[in-house]
């Protein structure tokens, strides 16, 4: 048990990226509510852009803008510079995570004018009238 | 043997595959159409016998269409057995498509043009069995021919025709996908290939017997235009098809088709030595000898004329598969000299069924009392076919059953030889009736006003088989040297 | 390894014609068609060179912006991604001759904006059967599903609801797949797929592997609608319009299977899946085995041919999958011969489907009766698909058949032998009942006439003619799928078999 614990507060950050994914997960499945169905998903996509961004932290390191002059003289230290590639990628997958929230809110639009309301059962019952 | 390649076997099988084209194309005029269906039944006959005298002299033609699976090409192979089927059937073709053209203009029915385009693919698929070299092309043409009869079986686009066309179907491509596939891919994982060779391909697998025997029995019910029971439903029904479809299709062609794959797995995929080693043999001779007797019986019991004759082949079919299973040389040359024979006979019955239709429009037994007066040709045609079916001399039918009586008793099967007694004996049972009440019953006050005989389309093609049943008792020769040549080359 | 920059041409094609057929489609539609038609003629003569030469020279490659792998992007060809290029490119360009005037009768106005999506959608499978980089797989993933969104959301009746559950269910299989790709990362420091290949085995930490590896696989497998994930594919594909689904359904989940391929083959290896993990081998053939049967039956239920078609996709999404994981020779050549022609069956079926759609407004069984009398041409063609289908040969479908039973023969899994033929047969009750009720049309009517319909709008010649060509490649495929095995897919073969 004290070792779990230990485990828990030795990496506390992945931790709460898997709790914050289940709630997401939770909502999506779980929600009638499609709003809430699409929030949950973005709480899911944050909850892994954040495991990304947290695999590339570094104590004490600097940003990844290098002077051309020094790195010619002194060569690159690369411990103590921050891994850009997470957080790249990372941009990468917001852009991604904007664009179908963009389609998802614009798709909730038209569903909303069609039926008049976002609850699913509420929607399933207009279907089957 | 040594195979010349050679674009023929393709040719032969294709005529009537690019025949159906023009045919489609002349749905306007009729007799254009007819000539060219006439055209095409006269070239396959000639292109078949033109292949004749090379596989008498011990030679053979073999033409590869396309590489499709490793070991396995889509390949032609005309070989002694392949021939004698083939020319059965090219030869009865050109005779059912002379009857044809008399018979659906007696009763002047709907879509002649597809009916006419559906034959002709059949014929082209039942051709292409016959020169399969390999159980893939086999199983590719079995599958052309089931599908292509499906519009031919359900011709009258009623109810009744719908039912049958949905047995039909379920029947036979639902044993050919569940049964015959299956045991084809276990086969090609055995053996490695699919060839027809000359003393089976399984010999040296080392297989179980009971593999061997599944694989047996999943063949024997896969091909299930064979009729064996319990999938023999689909012959009755069959029955609904116009006339020369059911003369042609179930008395010669597609049931043939049948036995033929099943003669083909037993000879040259097994191998009669193998089934021999393995006592498999009596698998067939029982589910044959079952459903000879059931067959036979239940063809008593029929009043419709066509559907004691579906019935009756369903039992003749099963001498074939007997005379197979016998493994001795002797049966398995009757089993495959019967398919002629039974082939001229039994055209010649439903050709007569057909034609007593055409002129007085009667389906059913009881009610042709006396009509043998009125149509004495037909009625004489009628009794040939009967007794050569019966196994009487001086018929046909009487030099396949002898040889397979003669294969029973080599092969030491007595009890088999007491089959082919009793079946004769039924045999004559369903027969005799029907030309007694035709020749010797009145008939019913004012029934048969104004009947004559049918059109002479219909009548000169029944008259010829009929003839062709007599003369297959004197003149047995060519067919007899392929059957002997197949059985042991 | 060469470098060629002609399969980055393909890709581009129709990306830039997206930009081309939004701006001059918004001032007139006469724009659209040979636009779109020419890019993907374009990307189909392009692919078949592509083809070419990576038979004859192997592996191709080509970085992008210059950037040197592992740390650029890699556009890879080898023969497997050739050949679906080619695919993709032929499928897409036939689906295109139905697609225009279907969806100039269903979404009248808003043609350019289809087609923006459209081209973008192909553009997105193009790039995923290419790329090497497992990150940049994830982008086109994201960029195909979008599209599909968009395209599914136009269609009418509840294709708005279906296209949001398909969202949420798109992306819980993107985000899988995401958070495998983090794993992966976290364990190798590297997304180049060769390159993570060669790492991978050096790698310490089994569990944190497994999970990577089951987070990209289950990832994918709801992207591909693999039993029991598969709940969202039936109403995306069946409300989509008829214009997108004659496209996306033929496409999308072969892509994806496509997709598995590269994950376990060329970022994992066969090793790792098939010797380190039997027990996960025989789960996946028993819920692909599974799969296929529930979802023949399901397909049985349905009074419609599209809804009928989903339920075939998801079966034959089955059939592939547990190909695959068969391992071994026989089953993965099948797999990938499948591949080409259950896209080249499906499309069949879709494009006749569209065609009769266009003709009589419906799809419901009940209005179908007749049919072969009014469009003989178009149900020979459906009947040339339903036979391949069913695996009639010398239809192509049969030749796959094939190789998958032989496979499943010899990895002795009698499970999957017994589904694949079960299917069959419920593929040939599926598609005789629809024969049955064109061919006779209204039994109740006089003997053997059947009634004389009003002849209706007749479908556009290339729409038919694409019907056709589609159906002849069904037969031609299939009598030449000993060249096609022997040519292409032996080469394409991923390492190890």
């Amino acid at each position: 048990m004290e070792d779990f614990i230990a485990l828990v507060i030795a990496k506390y950050n992945y931790w709460l990226y898997v709790i914050l994914m289940m709630i997401g997960f939770y909502a999506m499945i779980g929600k009638k509510n499609l709003i809430k169905k699409l929030i949950g998903m973005n709480i899911f996509q944050t909850a892994i852009i954040l495991m990304f961004v947290s695999v590339g932290v570094k104590k004490g390191g600097a940003i990844p803008i290098l002077d051309k002059h020094e790195v010619l003289v002194n060569g690159i230290e690369a411990a103590r510079i921050v891994n850009p590639l997470p957080h790249v990628l990372m941009l990468t997958a917001i852009v991604v995570s904007v664009s179908i929230t963009g389609v998802a809110l614009a798709i909730i639009l038209r569903i909303y004018r069609k039926y008049g309301t976002l609850e699913e059962d509420e929607i399933m019952e207009k279907l089957d009238q | 043997m040594i195979y010349q390649s050679s674009i023929w076997p393709l040719m032969a099988v294709l005529v009537s595959l690019c025949g159906a084209i023009p045919i489609l194309a002349s749905s306007r005029k009729p007799n254009l159409r007819e000539s060219w269906t006439l055209l095409i039944a006269a070239a396959k006959v000639i292109i078949v016998a033109s292949l004749l005298p090379t596989v008498l002299n011990g030679g053979g033609f073999v033409f590869t269409i396309a590489e499709v699976i490793p070991n396995v090409p889509i390949q032609l192979r005309v070989d002694a057995m392949g021939m004698f089927f083939a020319l059965v059937a090219s030869i009865l073709w050109f005779f059912t498509s002379v009857y044809s053209i008399g018979y659906m203009r007696a009763l002047d029915e709907h879509d002649q043009t597809r009916y006419f385009a559906s034959f002709a693919v059949a014929i082209s698929a039942t051709i292409g069995v016959a020169f399969s070299a390999n159980l893939l092309t086999l199983y590719l043409f079995y599958e052309v021919l089931s599908l292509s009869t499906y519009p031919l079986v359900t011709h009258h686009q009623d109810a009744e025709a719908k039912t049958s066309g949905r047995k039909y179907l379920t029947y036979i491509l639902g044993t050919s996908i569940g049964f015959a596939l299956p045991a084809m891919l276990l086969t090609y994982q055995l053996a490695g290939t699919l060839d027809f060779t000359q003393g089976g391909i399984l010999a040296g697998s080392g297989a179980s017997p009971a593999t061997l025997g599944l694989i047996l029995v999943l063949f024997l019910f896969g091909f299930a235009k064979a009729g064996l029971m319990p999938f023999h439903g689909w012959l009755p029904a069959a029955m609904v098809a116009p006339t020369p479809v059911s003369s042609f299709l179930h008395g010669v062609a597609v049931v043939k088709v049948g036995v033929f794959s099943i003669l083909r797995v037993i000879f040259h995929i097994f191998g009669p030595d193998l089934l021999l080693d393995v006592h498999l043999g009596a698998v067939i001779t029982t589910l044959a000898s079952i459903t000879i007797l059931v067959a036979s019986l239940i063809a008593l019991t029929q009043d419709n004329l066509k559907r004691r004759l579906a019935y009756s082949t369903i039992g003749q079919l099963s001498y074939m598969i007997l005379g197979a299973g016998m493994l001795s040389a002797a049966g398995m040359t009757g089993g495959l000299l019967h398919i002629a024979m039974h082939a001229f006979g039994k055209i010649t019955l439903f050709f007569c069924a057909g034609a007593i239709f055409v002129a007085s429009g009667k389906k059913y037994i009881s009610q042709m009392d006396g009509l043998g007066k009125r149509m004495p040709i037909t009625y004489l045609a009628f009794f040939f076919g009967s007794l050569s079916i019966i196994g009487m001399p001086p018929f046909g039918g009487f030099i396949s059953k002898w040889s397979l009586a003669t294969g029973a008793v080599e092969s030491g099967q007595l009890i088999l030889l007491l089959v082919l007694l009793v079946s004769s004996m039924l045999n004559a049972l369903y027969f005799f009736p029907i030309v007694y009440r035709g020749f010797f019953l009145p008939a019913a006050e004012g029934e048969l006003e104004g009947v004559k005989e049918a059109p002479l389309f219909c009548l000169i093609p029944l008259s010829i088989t009929a003839f062709c049943s007599l003369g297959l008792f004197f003149w047995p020769t060519i067919f007899l040297q392929l059957a002997k040549m197949a059985v042991s080359p | 390894m060469t470098t060629s920059n002609l399969h980055m041409y393909v890709m581009a094609a129709p990306l830039i014609c997206a930009l081309f057929v939004n701006l001059l489609g918004r001032r007139s539609r006469r724009y659209i068609a040979p636009l779109t038609l020419g890019a993907l003629l374009f990307s189909s003569v392009t692919a078949c060179s592509v083809l070419t030469n990576a038979l004859q020279n192997g592996r191709l490659s080509y970085t992008v912006g210059n950037w040197t792998p592992p740390y650029g992007i890699e556009l890879i060809i080898d023969p497997l991604s050739a050949l679906m290029l080619l695919l993709i490119s032929v499928v897409a360009l036939l689906a295109t001759c139905a697609a225009l005037p279907s969806v100039q009768r269903e979404q009248a106005g808003k043609e350019h904006l289809f087609f923006t999506l459209y081209l973008i959608l192909i553009a997105g499978l193009m790039g995923l059967v290419m790329t090497g980089d497992a990150f940049n797989l994830y982008v086109l993933l994201e960029i195909t599903s979008i599209t599909t969104y968009g395209l599914i959301a136009m269609g009418k009746g509840r294709a708005v609801l279906s296209s949001f559950n398909y969202i949420i269910m798109g992306s819980i299989g993107a985000c899988f797949y995401l958070l495998g790709v983090g794993y992966i990362y976290i364990l190798t420091g590297t997304l180049n797929m060769a390159d993570i290949a060669t790492r991978l085995p050096l790698v310490q930490g089994d569990a944190a592997v497994a999970t990577a590896f089951a987070f990209l696989i289950v990832g994918l497998f709801i992207k591909m609608a693999f039993f029991p994930l598969h709940g969202w594919l039936p109403h995306a594909y069946g409300d989509a319009p008829m214009g997108a689904s004659v496209m996306i359904a033929p496409l999308m989940t072969k892509v994806t299977v496509y997709l598995m391929i590269r994950v376990m083959f060329s970022i994992f290896s066969p090793q790792y899946e098939f010797l380190l993990h039997p027990g996960i081998q025989n789960l996946v053939i028993w819920a692909a085995s599974i799969g296929i049967v529930c979802a023949s039956l399901q397909a049985l239920a349905q009074r419609d041919i599209k809804r009928m078609l989903t339920y075939i996709i998801i079966a034959e999404v089955g059939y592939m999958v547990g190909g695959i994981w068969l391992a071994n020779d026989q089953g993965m050549t099948g797999a990938i011969l499948h591949i080409v022609n259950d896209a080249l069956m499906t499309l069949c079926l879709f494009l006749a489907a569209a065609t009769i759609f266009y003709r009589i407004g419906s799809l419901h069984f009940d209005d179908l009766k007749g049919l072969y009398q009014r469009m003989p041409l178009t149900m020979a063609a459906f009947t040339v698909g339903a036979f391949s289908m069913i695996g009639v040969p010398p239809t192509a479908g049969f030749f796959s058949k094939w190789y998958l039973i032989l496979g499943g023969i010899e990895a002795g899994h009698w499970e999957y032998v017994a589904a694949l033929i079960f299917s069959s047969l419920i593929n040939a009750v599926l598609f005789f009942r629809l024969i049955e009720i064109a061919y006779f049309g209204d039994v109740d009517h006089a003997h053997g006439h059947a009634p004389t319909l009003q002849p209706a709008a007749p479908a556009p010649w290339y729409m038919q003619g694409s019907l056709l060509v589609t159906a002849a490649a069904l037969i031609i495929v299939g009598l030449g799928s000993g060249q096609l095995v022997q040519g292409v897919i032996k080469l394409a073969l991923p390492t190890g078999f």
